[in-house]
């Protein structure tokens, strides 16, 4: 069974939800990820997102727009966030690792070999934000060949139907984006998020994990109650450029974050 | 029959020219693009839309516009005929214009009350502030914090005309960042905002429909070439931003075999120096904006700077069409460096009267070395796709003169 799979039938054996942090690879230097993803897994995270630092963060508010521009000033490549996993796994051999990120490095590098790479370090999933299910047919077959999950997105914009498409390509997990918008946006609507995983739940048996608007404990559980697990970015990353002058911080600071949402989660009924 | 008689049939269902195109873009835009795309495909072919259309290019616009016969220049140059379609003469200064009016119509008919644009030279801006004005949507334009800067005449233009111009200090604060903060502020607004993108490119539809928008140009120079040179011409020259005038004029010609044609890219300070614009000539395929297509990059897929000295054609990647009429051979991409187009701007200014814009001077500048070299009975359709007004700070920065 693939790590990804393990990790959320437990988690539902002990009727406890996903706490998945994205840090951006490289984010404010190529040594520092490795120390962060340990001290995030310390802290309780179940599985960690990487997100692969891009020119052009589309998708993405300031807060992880910084990030990238941060990582790319050391010229933190795709590959070498290939070897920051793998560097992961010398030390950890269940915690699930997800790279997300943009198509063009990975074009760039060529699907194939990417993802021979990618199996060789011991990742497990792959969700590229502008890639959707009708244009990623090759990329997902390279990826389930090397029993690498595709992970994709829904959106309040997705219809049912479209939805359907969605999660017939997904594996894995699928990502709920709660909110129309980029990351780091800060106006979240949890009934109108609980009303559309009550429609993709009906859809499908894969985990559905939300993200966007999570800041704290509260905003956690209050999703962590609809869904299978959330996902957590910019309120880790924003420590990074909070603590520039004190990089010894930012570990701890990021591993306090996350702390007060796992113990928010853990305190959701089963 | 023409050997290029399947190019009609692109793109394909999916947005594909050959293996270009496409829609890469996060989920939360597809729904939006899949209903533009049905609106778009349900009224075009709608004879009533069309002649709103038609009306608006006639009355608003000031369409025809005409092919004029660069004389003087011609016979300077001692070659082939150059004849210029004058999209300068378009209201408000450029091709952009027929693909704003376009849009316009599908934003209204769409019952969106607001419009976002992103711009480069200002002109697209410009042409979408005014679309704007006349439907009473209000508008907000993406525009690079350095391009706000050498193109202050437009900035004023769009304030004058009520729409407001954000200021984009991300990345290299050009085209391409301001097109970044455009799909950042449809993907949060994607309900009650109409994009209107002002080129060929980004995520299917928009490289289709505004290509179709663009080439009512081609279809008048076609006619005019006709009645006015007795035949069709040579070659057709146009300048490659993201490639709209270009387009527009060559797209009605595409079966036409024998007619040449040439896409001049940005070559700045020359393809050795890296400073230039011109990824159909020194990039590679990749995605970015919401389509695949050729671009500048790093090896790590990274997109690189770029530098022209025309804020409209400073932009990394091209219109998808582009990238397969390159591979395909249909149309060849040329280069013009600054130097060239500094001089072929001085030429047409001072031969026929004409102030170019230093996009359109990338077309005249190919245009000055390829006529020399032909006879004087060929001739040469160039897309004065702008009028260079906007851009007489930069020359008088570049001649060395404060105004
Ligand atoms: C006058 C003029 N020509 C050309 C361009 C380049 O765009 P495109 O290649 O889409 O025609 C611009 C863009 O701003 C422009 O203002």
């Amino acid at each position: 069974m693939s790590r990804i799979k393990t990790t959320f039938a437990n988690l539902k054996e002990q009727g406890r939800k996903a706490l998945i942090p994205f840090i951006t690879a490289g984010d404010p230097k190529p040594d520092a990820t490795l120390e962060y993803m340990h001290a995030l897994v310390e802290a309780g995270a179940d599985i960690i997102e990487l997100g692969v630092p891009f020119s052009d963060p589309m998708a993405d508010g300031p807060v992880i727009q910084k990030a990238c521009e941060r990582a790319l000033l050391h010229g933190t490549r795709l590959i070498d966030v290939l070897g920051m996993v793998a560097d992961f796994r010398k030390t950890n051999d269940t915690t699930p690792v997800v790279l997300m990120g943009y198509l063009n490095p990975v074009e760039a590098l060529g699907y194939e070999n990417f993802v021979n790479e990618a199996a060789k370090a011991g990742l497990d999933g792959v969700l590229v934000v502008d890639l959707p299910p009708e244009e990623a047919t090759e990329f997902s077959a390279l990826l389930a060949a090397q029993q690498l999950d595709s992970i994709f997105l829904l959106s309040p914009t997705t219809t049912l139907e479209r939805a359907k498409k969605i999660c017939a390509a997904t594996t894995g997990y699928l990502y709920y984006v709660s909110i129309k918008g980029v990351t780091g946006s800060a106006t979240l609507d949890v009934d109108a998020v609980a009303e559309k995983l009550n429609l993709f739940a009906g859809i499908t048996d894969l985990p559905l994990a939300v993200g966007f608007g999570i800041r704290d404990g509260a905003t956690a559980a209050a999703l962590g109650a609809i869904s299978d697990g959330v996902i957590v970015g910019s309120a880790l990353v924003g420590k990074v450029a909070e603590l520039a002058d004190q990089p010894e911080k930012i570990a701890p600071a990021m591993s306090q974050v996350l702390n007060e949402m796992r113990q928010a989660l853990d305190k959701l009924p089963g | 029959m023409s050997k290029y008689a399947d190019l009609l049939n692109l793109p394909d269902a999916q947005g594909h020219f050959g293996p270009y195109g496409g829609r890469f873009v996060s989920e939360t835009l597809s729904h939006a693009l899949e209903q533009l795309e049905e609106q778009y495909t349900r009224l075009s072919a709608d004879p009533a839309f069309q002649a709103e259309f038609d009306k608006d290019l006639a009355q608003y616009v000031g369409r025809p516009s005409p092919l004029y016969h660069a004389e003087r220049w011609s016979n300077h140059l001692g070659g082939a005929q150059i004849w210029l379609k004058r999209e300068d003469l378009n209201h408000t200064g450029a091709h952009k214009v027929n693909n704003t009016v376009g849009q316009a119509l599908l934003a209204k008919y769409s019952g969106k009350q607001r419009i976002i644009a992103e711009t480069g030279a200002g002109q697209h801006g410009v042409a979408t502030a005014t679309v704007a004005a006349r439907l009473g949507l209000k508008c907000q334009v993406y525009m690079g914090a350095e391009d706000v800067k050498r193109q202050a005449p437009n900035v004023y233009r769009m304030k004058l005309l009520g729409a407001e111009v954000i200021s984009v200090e991300s990345g290299s604060k050009t085209l391409k960042d301001a097109m970044n903060e455009a799909m950042r502020d449809w993907v949060t607004n994607v309900d009650d905002t109409f994009y209107i993108i002002g080129t060929v490119a980004g995520p299917h539809p928009y490289p289709l429909l505004v290509r179709n928008f663009n080439a009512v140009a081609g279809r008048e120079a076609r006619e005019q070439a006709l009645q006015q040179i007795g035949r069709l011409p040579d070659a057709l020259i146009a300048c490659i931003g993201g490639g709209s005038n270009a387009l527009g004029l060559f797209h009605p010609f595409i079966t036409d075999d024998e007619v040449e044609m040439y896409g001049i890219e940005a070559g700045g300070e020359g393809i050795e120096s890296g400073r230039h614009a011109a990824p159909l000539n020194a990039g590679r395929p990749g995605v970015l904006h919401g389509n695949r297509t050729y671009l500048m990059e790093d090896d790590a897929g990274q997109i690189t700077p770029t530098h022209s000295i025309s804020a409209g054609l400073d932009y990394p990647g091209v219109g998808p069409e582009h990238a397969n009429l390159k591979d395909v051979g249909r149309v060849k991409y040329e280069l013009a460096t600054d130097a060239e187009v500094m001089e072929a701007f001085a030429d047409l200014c001072k031969y026929e009267g004409i102030i170019p814009a230093l996009e359109s001077s990338h077309a005249l500048a190919f245009a000055k070395r390829l006529a020399p070299t032909l006879g004087k009975d060929k001739h040469l359709i160039v897309n004065l796709s702008g009028r260079g007004d906007k851009d007489i700070m930069t020359v008088a920065k570049m001649q060395g003169i404060t105004l």
